[in-house]
């Protein structure tokens, strides 16, 4: 799609005579509509490997969009969904997804791991996963109540390096235990 | 043909003199004439189906205009979702239940109006909906209804013949059946597979419908084989994929034959025919009949001249042949340029919501707006690996037309995640048809 909202306002008078020849563009919340029936209603996902859209901060929505459409991020779908859709669709679809309200989610947690990655995110994670990863800043991603799979399915595609870790976030992991960066992934699903 | 007063009167039967409740399983459902559900002050869409694409477009209808009065009617009482009836069907999963939804939930959250009861017909002159329970007024119609069988197409169908030969081509008690069947058969037998020739429901099912019953045999009746008779010439859908798993995982018990319709059925010889020339016996035989829209679109008169599917513009989903009437779903032929949006409930999910954007902005004197979609398709080839197709598809000059289409690689290296994703899409579109 590349015609934007301008110019089909003139039509809107014609209206009446054929719904085809004066149709106009779909507005953001419209094209986000369509991601729906795998990420849930708004962006909110109840299944446990698919990720919740809904609140996500717009530059990480902008920036795994284009990574994935470019190659750059791994991905199973993503990456051909991508190609159906312009920079700007990118744009309209993020703002759309962050607007939307905090997806909170009932997982199956063992506490005492959660508890483990609250003391570790601190001197590891916070610096970029503010607020225990409830706030999503630029292109770091919210991470409360993600679905705890679809976290560990993407850590593991962080750890075997298909997909790219930001290097200061690489500098962190390196020195954690498999164990250590499974109580985290815990600490961040469980955060409500 | 279009629905005139006295067909339609013929349609409601005179039902109003009979006592109808709950008699809609024998014989064709009897309309009844006794007005129901009187229309108040506000404006009401009535959706019939309450499948894949008619709970979407009730529950959109509504969270886009709250003012406006929806009505759902859907003749049962549970929807069992097609998308991974295979899996049950091949042993891999034990019950429906994970595919099975209720309407309490979406009718209390979004205020719909429930009304369980068959349509016997849609009169759009009139803007009535007759239904087993009495007839409702409205100001525009959606319908989603599906598809039902062209078995007068095969010689010797009759209405006992889906107790022999199931189709399992919409889910529940026909899946149940397919599933008892092969699981009762002796080892050494031979399963049957007939697919008819495109448009049919979703196009990649029978494929992995093979891959996934090869895969039973395999495990549970090693001695057995499946043979899929494809009316089609050749593999119609996510080709590459099918036929590496065919020659991958199941070279020894799976036949792939092309072009092959079966015109004929014997079912006291348990065999089906290609054209009265060639026959093919089976100890289970799974007969996937041609298809067209469901069969209240052709009482309806709302079928196209190919007396299948229905004509609907490309941006409101409204029916070419009548106003006030729009159409979603399995049961469309729409305006497309290039390879066409298959016939998925992804696709039903992605056209009941700009179905209903266009219905409330018609509704409301606003322009309408063009269509944007997806369609994925995710496929089992065994009991952990699945593969997909991925499309966008937009409005172009009138038509709908994709932007981008994509297979799964060739190597199987993503099928396993894939398996994990399909898993929880299916979760998610279930949860956003009942919520
Ligand atoms: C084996 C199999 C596997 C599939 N796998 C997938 C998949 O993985 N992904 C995918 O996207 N699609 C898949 N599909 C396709 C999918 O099931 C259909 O495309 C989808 O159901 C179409 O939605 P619909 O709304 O048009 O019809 P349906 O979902 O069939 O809904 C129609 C509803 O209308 C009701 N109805 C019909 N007539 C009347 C009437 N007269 N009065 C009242 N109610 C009525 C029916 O009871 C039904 O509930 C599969 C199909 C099959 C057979
Ligand atoms: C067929 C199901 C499917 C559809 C449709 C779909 N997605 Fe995805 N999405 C996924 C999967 C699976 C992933 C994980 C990456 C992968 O393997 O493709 C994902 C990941 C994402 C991510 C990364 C999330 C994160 O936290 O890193 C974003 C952003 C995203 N999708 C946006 C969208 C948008 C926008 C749409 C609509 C245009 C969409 N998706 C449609 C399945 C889907
Ligand atoms: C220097 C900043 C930084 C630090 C420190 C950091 N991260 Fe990240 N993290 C990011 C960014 C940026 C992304 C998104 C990058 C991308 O596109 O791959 C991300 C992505 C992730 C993701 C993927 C989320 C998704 O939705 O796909 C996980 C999981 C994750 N981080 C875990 C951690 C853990 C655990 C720690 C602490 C050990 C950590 N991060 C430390 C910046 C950081």
């Amino acid at each position: 799609m590349k015609k934007r909202w301008s110019g089909w306002t003139l039509a809107a008078g014609a209206l009446a005579l054929s719904a085809t020849a004066f149709a106009a563009p779909p507005s953001p919340e419209m094209i986000s509509f369509a991601c729906a029936g795998c990420h849930g209603t708004n962006g909110g996902s109840a299944g446990l490997t698919m990720p919740t859209l809904a609140s996500q901060s717009k530059t990480a929505i902008v920036d795994a969009m284009k990574k994935f459409k470019s190659g750059d991020r791994p991905s199973t779908v993503m990456g051909r969904l991508a190609k159906g859709y312009s920079d700007a669709d990118f744009d309209a679809m993020a703002t759309f997804f962050s607007k939307q309200k905090f997806h909170s989610t009932a997982q199956t947690i063992d506490a005492a791991k959660a508890k483990q990655g609250a003391d570790l995110q601190e001197a590891n994670c916070s610096r970029c996963h503010l607020e225990d990863g409830k706030e999503g800043k630029d292109d770091t991603p919210v991470m409360a109540s993600q679905w705890l799979p679809y976290l560990k399915m993407q850590m593991s595609l962080y750890e075997s390096g298909k997909r790219k870790m930001p290097e200061k976030m690489a500098e962190k992991v390196k020195n954690l235990s498999p164990q250590e960066i499974d109580a985290l992934l815990h600490f961040y699903a469980s955060v409500k | 043909m279009t629905l005139d007063r006295r067909n339609f009167i013929k349609l409601m039967g005179g039902a109003s003199t009979l006592a109808l409740a709950g008699c809609a399983t024998e014989g064709p459902a009897v309309g009844s004439s006794t007005a129901i559900m009187p229309k108040g002050g506000a404006r009401r869409v009535v959706v019939v189906g309450g499948g894949y694409g008619g709970t979407i477009a009730a529950k959109y209808l509504r969270m886009l205009d709250q003012s406006i009065e929806v009505v759902l009617i859907e003749k049962n009482r549970q929807f069992v979702s097609c998308p991974f009836s295979n899996f049950y069907i091949a042993g891999i999963t034990q019950d429906l239940n994970a595919q099975t939804i209720g309407y309490d939930k979406l009718a209390a959250n979004h205020g719909i109006k429930m009304l369980y009861a068959e349509v016997t017909a849609i009169d759009p002159a009139a803007k009535k909906v007759v239904t087993t329970e009495g007839t409702l007024d409205f100001d525009r119609c959606i319908v989603s209804p599906g598809i039902d069988f062209r078995t007068e197409e095969i010689e010797g169908y009759n209405s006992r013949t889906a107790e022999a030969f199931p189709h399992a081509w919409k889910a529940g008690a026909q899946s149940t059946l397919l599933r008892n069947q092969m699981q009762s058969m002796a080892d050494g037998g031979t399963v049957v597979i007939s697919m008819p020739l495109t448009p049919y429901r979703c196009p990649p099912g029978p494929y992995e419908r093979a891959c996934l019953i090869a895969h039973y045999l395999k495990k549970h009746k090693p001695k057995s084989k499946l043979i899929l008779l494809d009316a089609n010439p050749d593999v119609v859908s996510k080709k590459p994929l099918f036929t590496k798993a065919w020659s991958t995982y199941y070279k020894d018990n799976f036949q792939y034959v092309g072009g092959k319709k079966v015109t004929q059925v014997n079912v006291s010889g348990k065999s089906v025919s290609v054209e009265g020339i060639e026959d093919f016996k089976g100890d289970v035989i799974n007969l996937i009949p041609p298809q067209r829209a469901a069969n209240i679109m052709v009482q309806s008169g709302l079928v196209g001249d190919d007396k299948k599917w229905c004509p609907v513009d490309a941006v409101s989903f409204e029916s070419t042949k009548h106003k006030g009437v729009h159409i979603i779903g399995d049961a469309t032929a729409l305006p497309s340029d290039g390879p066409p949006m298959p016939k998925s409930g992804y696709s039903a999910n992605s056209q009941a919501k700009f179905c209903a954007i266009n219905v409330v902005n018609l509704m409301n004197s606003k322009p309408t707006v063009e269509f944007s979609g997806i369609n994925v398709c995710y496929s089992a080839i065994d009991d952990h690996q699945s593969v997909s197709i991925a499309q966008v598809f937009a409005l172009a000059n009138g038509k709908i037309k994709s932007s981008a289409t994509a297979i799964s690689p060739a190597d199987f290296s993503l099928a396993k995640d894939e398996h994990a994703y399909g898993e929880s899409w299916l979760k998610n579109i279930l949860t956003e048809m009942s919520t």
